[in-house]
């Protein structure tokens, strides 16, 4: 699996060919530099290191310092690790969104928006207790029962309740890539991405 | 500039947002496909709106057909739409002109812009 380093833009619409307006969302994907490339003798498993997003040197830790000096590089923000990407990699070198093309699939993963304390509709799609009307009152959203009565004596584990919602690492599958521009170093994917505008998502391919 | 206008750049750069507004009698040239074959039906009427908002821009086309007022509202970028003929041009007082539906006889008549 190969991928880049993003961040999403915003949402818009682009016409399809056959005419159709298609929702989709722009990401800002690389140049990611690779920093570190590890291998079964030295690290025992291999994968690639990417990292994205420029940060002060102050900014950044100094272990990690390190590794962005050694690459030749930056301080970076983000940095995520890549298991069998399809080409040789060495540390150093810059990947771009020429990695993907028109009408590929991506997965592409992404921290949700936090969406606060919420109740068990919104949270766990539950349908609520009963009516509005016909007597009823103050059960519209309630989640009901919780469990049987005296055997257990006690509220099964991992139980759906009401509480905090969103804010998770998020993954969206099978993606249409719509576009890439290369020279802005852009991405159009059909739909919607996990995250508020400015957020780092990460493309899997 | 805006990533997102630039995306949108392809689609937006070609046509001439400007050429109408509200008030004005149109004639939209619109593509439809019937399985493998395109024809194009005209629909000519009062625009009443127009809704600006990048490529999701669109417009209100209202038209009195039989006897029943009908509107349709078309994407101006869209790829469907292949001319936009301006037939007359009306003069009105202000960007939305919705008392068109209400209005009958000669209330429902808009004055041509002249010059």
């Amino acid at each position: 699996m190969s991928g880049l380093i993003g961040k999403k833009i915003g949402m818009t619409s682009i016409f399809g060919k056959d005419g159709k307006q298609l929702a989709c969302t722009v990401i800002e994907a690389g140049p990611c530099f690779v920093t570190q490339v590890k291998t079964t003798e030295k690290d025992g498993y291999t994968a690639v290191q990417i990292a994205y997003g420029d940060r002060k040197e102050k900014n950044s830790p100094a272990p990690l310092n390190g590794i962005y000096k050694k690459a030749g590089t930056t301080p970076k923000s983000r940095m995520v690790e890549f298991k069998g990407f399809e080409q040789e990699l060495s540390v150093g070198q810059s990947l771009t969104v020429d990695l993907f093309s028109e009408g590929e699939f991506v997965d592409v993963v992404g921290t949700s928006k936090g969406k606060g304390f919420q109740g068990v509709v919104k949270r766990h799609g539950f349908s609520g207790v009963g009516m509005q009307t016909h007597g009823q009152h103050n059960r519209l959203r309630a989640p009901g029962s919780l469990g049987a009565s005296s055997d257990p004596s006690r509220v099964m584990k991992g139980m759906r309740m009401a509480g905090r919602m969103g804010g998770v690492r998020v993954k969206k599958t099978n993606l249409e890539i719509l576009k890439v521009m290369k020279d802005q170093n852009l991405l159009v994917v059909k739909g919607s991405v996990p995250g508020h505008k400015g957020s780092f998502v990460y493309i899997e391919k | 500039m805006d990533a997102i206008k630039l995306v949108e750049q392809e689609f937006t750069k070609d046509k001439n947002v400007a050429a109408f507004n509200a008030g004005d009698t149109v004639n939209v040239y619109y593509k439809i496909r019937e399985g493998n074959k395109e024809r194009i039906q005209q629909y000519q009427g009062v625009v009443l709106q127009k809704r600006n908002s990048g490529i999701q821009t669109t417009f209100t086309v209202r038209k009195i057909s039989n006897g029943v007022g009908v509107e349709r509202i078309f994407p101006l970028y869209s790829l469907n739409i292949d001319k936009v003929e301006v037939m007359t041009r009306g003069k009105v007082r202000r960007a939305r002109i919705f008392y068109l539906r209400d209005a009958k006889g000669k209330a429902a008549k808009i004055k041509e812009k002249r010059g």
